[in-house]
């Protein structure tokens, strides 16, 4: 008697997992339809890398190199170089190979000026390999990106023309070490 | 011009193309299941499946078949030719053999032999040797295995498989399967053989060992069983026998227990009998789809329930079911008790 219930009761459980899946004609699609659906992508996912520029137009990048120390897969490289007219720093070129990237972000963590920066763009895809090696000019877009009034230069104390020593925001004026007074 | 053209011969003419027309038919059927199970799986599986090629994706097959014909024709140097080569061409042959028997309308069927259900069963058996030979021959353990599950699943499923279909015969007084069609005019078998049909759907999906009964190649555990070895169009032909089989037990299942082409309750609504193949492919595609639901939702039982199944459950079932069948018919035969 206690095996035919079981039996019975197995038999029901098959015919509910039966229907239970049957429901599912009528449910939503998990999945979207991609190209013609694009899918919404959070405004922090990791995709194509760019370089941002500050609120005044100039280039964020200080070439510090921290990107390139910091790419666990060795795929940024660039030249640091330095503008005659007014002594502020720049890459002379940069460029990353997005066949080697893995867009773990660690570039855009250790950038202390918040140049580089991860997209939520993820549509990369080229039938020629040499064409994923990105070169500043690919890289460089006309805006500020995620941080819209950081500015390097306007808060660090480095001197460049046109914002001496002591000027930047939140700077005390630097310290007479000649004085005697404190 | 057509003086040569006597009677006689454009008879025979008629019946060579309508048998032509049916063979591509279930061959073109068999195909897009497999778009049709693709696309039911990704429907219950809340995906969209295959939907590029073609509208709705239907020419998925084709892109499928062009793919498959440029593969590798791979035969591995271990393995026994003659019969590596002969399983997967059985495998198809057998499957489609099988259709000649299918009455589809009342005109449209190959030959209606006397004793129908019995061929049926001769097909069905020699199918075995399609997935044995396919298993020896690969000459390599996974195969082995599938094809020794697959030898014993399918002799001990054929014989209820038999055994639930006496009651049909019994009550329709023939094996002939038109005119077993022709015995549902007035009442559909699956009302008064409702344990046959049970029995007889269950020895179906383990006969053309489709999933849940699929243990021949229970991919979890065996690699991909009996056809493990076997690449290229071999394995194609694998793959669409399995689908035609599909396509044949659901025809089959329409003809023996659901009327055939007749219309539900034709005498009280006679609704489209002029086109009966209308009804014939509505109900078989039912009984496809509920294949693929089924594969969509069973898990697969372990070897040791499937035959306990087979031997504890279903023939006993089979065998109450033809003993009462066959009590009623000798209770409805008159003078034959006295």
């Amino acid at each position: 008697m206690n095996r035919l219930l079981a039996v019975l009761r197995g038999l029901g459980s098959q015919f509910r997992s039966i229907g239970m899946v049957f429901m599912h004609t009528f449910r939503p699609r998990d999945v979207i339809l991609y190209p013609e659906v694009m899918p919404a992508v959070p405004p922090r996912y990791r995709g194509r890398i760019v370089l941002t520029r500050d609120p005044d137009g100039d280039e964020r990048c200080v070439a510090c190199n921290l990107c390139a120390v910091a790419c666990p897969v060795g795929c940024i490289s660039l030249q640091k170089a330095e503008r005659p007219e007014d002594g502020r720093w720049y890459p002379e070129f940069f460029r990353i190979n997005f066949s080697r990237c893995i867009f773990c972000g660690l570039c855009e963590e250790a950038c202390p000026t918040n140049a580089i920066q991860l997209t939520p763009d993820f549509e990369m895809a080229e039938y020629n390999r040499q064409n994923l090696v990105y070169e500043k000019e690919h890289l460089l877009i006309a805006g500020t990106g995620k941080y819209h009034d950081y500015n390097f230069y306007r808060v660090a104390g480095m001197s460049i023309a046109g914002k001496d020593k002591g000027q930047a925001l939140n700077e005390e004026p630097p310290v007479d070490y000649k004085s005697l007074l404190p | 011009m057509f003086d040569w053209v006597t009677p006689e011969l454009a008879a025979i003419f008629w019946a060579v193309f309508k048998a032509i027309v049916i063979l591509l038919g279930a061959v073109v059927a068999g195909a897009q299941m497999i778009w049709a199970e693709r696309r039911l799986l990704a429907l219950w599986q809340d995906r969209y499946g295959p939907n590029r090629v073609g509208t709705f994706g239907l020419l998925q097959v084709v892109a499928d078949m062009v793919k498959i014909f440029f593969k590798e024709d791979w035969t591995p140097p271990f393995v026994d030719k003659f019969t590596f080569i002969l399983a997967p061409a059985l495998a198809i042959g057998l499957m489609m053999l099988a259709f000649i028997l299918v009455p589809f309308t009342p005109n449209w069927v190959v030959t209606s032999p006397e004793d129908g259900i019995l061929f049926f069963f001769a097909i069905a058996g020699l199918a075995v040797y399609a997935v044995m030979l396919g298993g020896w021959s690969s000459n390599s353990k996974y195969a082995l295995l599938g094809g020794l599950r697959s030898t014993a699943q399918m002799i001990s499923y054929e014989v209820f498989m038999g055994l639930s279909l006496m009651g049909i015969v019994m009550k329709a007084g023939s094996f002939d399967l038109h005119q077993i069609v022709e015995a549902q005019r007035h009442g559909w078998f699956i009302f008064s053989q409702f344990f046959g049909f049970c029995v007889w759907v269950l020895a179906g999906i383990a006969v053309i060992h489709r999933t849940p009964f699929d243990l021949p190649e229970a991919e979890a555990e065996l690699g991909a069983g009996y056809h493990t070895e076997y690449s290229g169009m071999k394995f194609g032909m694998f793959l669409v026998a399995e689908y035609v089989g599909i396509v044949l037990i659901s025809c089959l299942t329409v003809v023996l227990f659901f009327g055939g082409w007749h219309v539900p309750f034709e005498d009280e609504v006679p609704f489209f009998t002029q086109i009966p193949f209308i009804w014939f492919a509505s109900k078989a595609a039912v009984f496809m789809a509920a294949f693929i639901l089924l594969r969509a939702s069973l898990p697969r039982p372990r070897y040791d329930q499937m035959m306990s199944a087979a031997w504890k459950v279903c023939l006993p079932l089979a065998l109450l079911n033809l003993i009462g069948t066959a009590a009623y018919v000798l209770w409805q035969t008159p003078g034959a008790t006295g």
